[in-house]
């Protein structure tokens, strides 16, 4: 497989892309929710490399998600427990923020990206899979999605960059209680907080974002980035903080021991607070 | 204003609906996760099915811990 050029079809082990009439389609389809873990990232980051070289092939983006449960459940968690249990502290801090500012680049590739890019969401979106949407010019959730920062449940804060990209789309007060109490949304409430731009009927995200995409897609390409770095500035320095805070908080026992909780929970729960 | 005994009911048969299960089968001390074979994830769908349902938003973490019909409507009955 090729990662130089942008093919009509190209399919890796966790993803799918597709340039289909002026819009590339990424779907995500690693179950069980798409953890974003390294094989993900791996992926993530061969479809930046295609889609940096896509030229003027496509006027938008959307993502989304193959997987019934919903868009994604955010960082795969029970890999980032294993791979870490034989570190010590500080090579455990290392690899975690190379994991970091990888999914940095990918998420930031995508923010910056001069398509317009659309989220089209369902079902769980939460951690990992919320940052992943919010790097994105547009969310078009399914009425049944639900959003969710869980990160302080473990003893630490989203690691992907959600903080500086929320607070860059709503209010503080929503943030902090998404932040604080660690619960999820709707996407009526998404919506009515700004958050989301359309929402779509049970199934219909997809069908929604492609006519989004395919009415956006027509705009000029010099007009659309100039309106999205106006519109949308990429917090960079925000974002190395987060990097930085989050490699601090993940250095305690007590986000090991979180994560080890999280891991070997077997209860119906361990997706609610 | 609902009772409980109506909210409850209402619950029970949308659990029924959507996770087709005969209403009959279903009762208000019954655990929910057990009855109708949900994990956690379509516990999150439970929610936004009964918050769409009753007009109302329902934060997960007070329904963390519940485990029964009864109860969840209750939790429900209080933001009515």
């Amino acid at each position: 497989m090729t990662t130089s050029k942008l093919h009509l079809y190209e399919k890796t082990k966790t993803l799918s892309w597709e340039l289909k009439d002026g819009t590339i389609e990424l779907a995500l389809h690693h179950p069980p929710c798409n953890e974003i873990g390294t094989a993900m990232l791996e992926d993530l980051e061969q479809f930046i490399t295609a889609l940096e070289t896509a030229g003027g092939k496509a006027g938008a983006l959307i993502v989304n998600s193959r997987q019934k449960a919903g868009f994604s459940a955010g960082a795969d968690l029970r890999e980032l427990y294993t791979v870490s249990l034989d570190l010590t502290a500080a090579e455990r801090v290392r690899g975690v923020r190379a994991f970091l500012e990888r999914v940095h680049r990918v998420l930031s590739a995508i923010d910056a990206s001069p398509l317009t890019t659309i989220a089209a969401v369902h079902g769980v979106t939460f951690g990992g899979g919320f940052e992943l949407a919010l790097a994105c010019d547009l969310i078009i959730a399914d009425k049944m999605t639900r959003f969710c920062f869980p990160e302080l449940r473990l003893g630490l804060i989203p690691g992907f960059g959600g903080i500086p990209r929320l607070r860059r789309d709503i209010g503080n007060g929503l943030v902090r209680d998404l932040l604080l109490t660690g619960r999820s949304i709707n996407a009526a409430k998404a919506m009515a907080a700004g958050l989301v731009s359309q929402v779509a009927a049970e199934g219909e995200a997809l069908q929604v974002a492609r006519a989004t995409a395919a009415q956006a897609g027509k705009f000029d390409r010099t007009a659309r980035m100039a309106a999205k770095r106006f519109l949308k500035p990429i917090p960079h320095e925000e974002l190395r903080s987060g990097i930085d805070l989050f490699c601090e908080l993940f250095e305690r026992p007590a986000v090991m021991e979180g994560l080890r909780k999280f891991v070997e929970n077997t209860s119906a729960h361990p997706y609610l607070p | 204003m609902k009772t409980l005994e109506q909210t409850t009911d209402e619950i029970l048969g949308l659990a029924a609906r959507h996770f087709k299960i005969p209403r009959e089968e279903l009762a208000p001390n019954d655990d929910f996760y057990k009855k109708l074979k949900i994990d956690s994830l379509r516990a999150l769908e439970l929610i936004t099915r009964l918050e769409h349902h009753f007009g109302i938003e329902l934060p997960d973490y007070e329904v963390q811990g519940v485990t029964d019909f009864r109860t969840l409507a209750s939790r429900i009955q209080a933001r009515l």
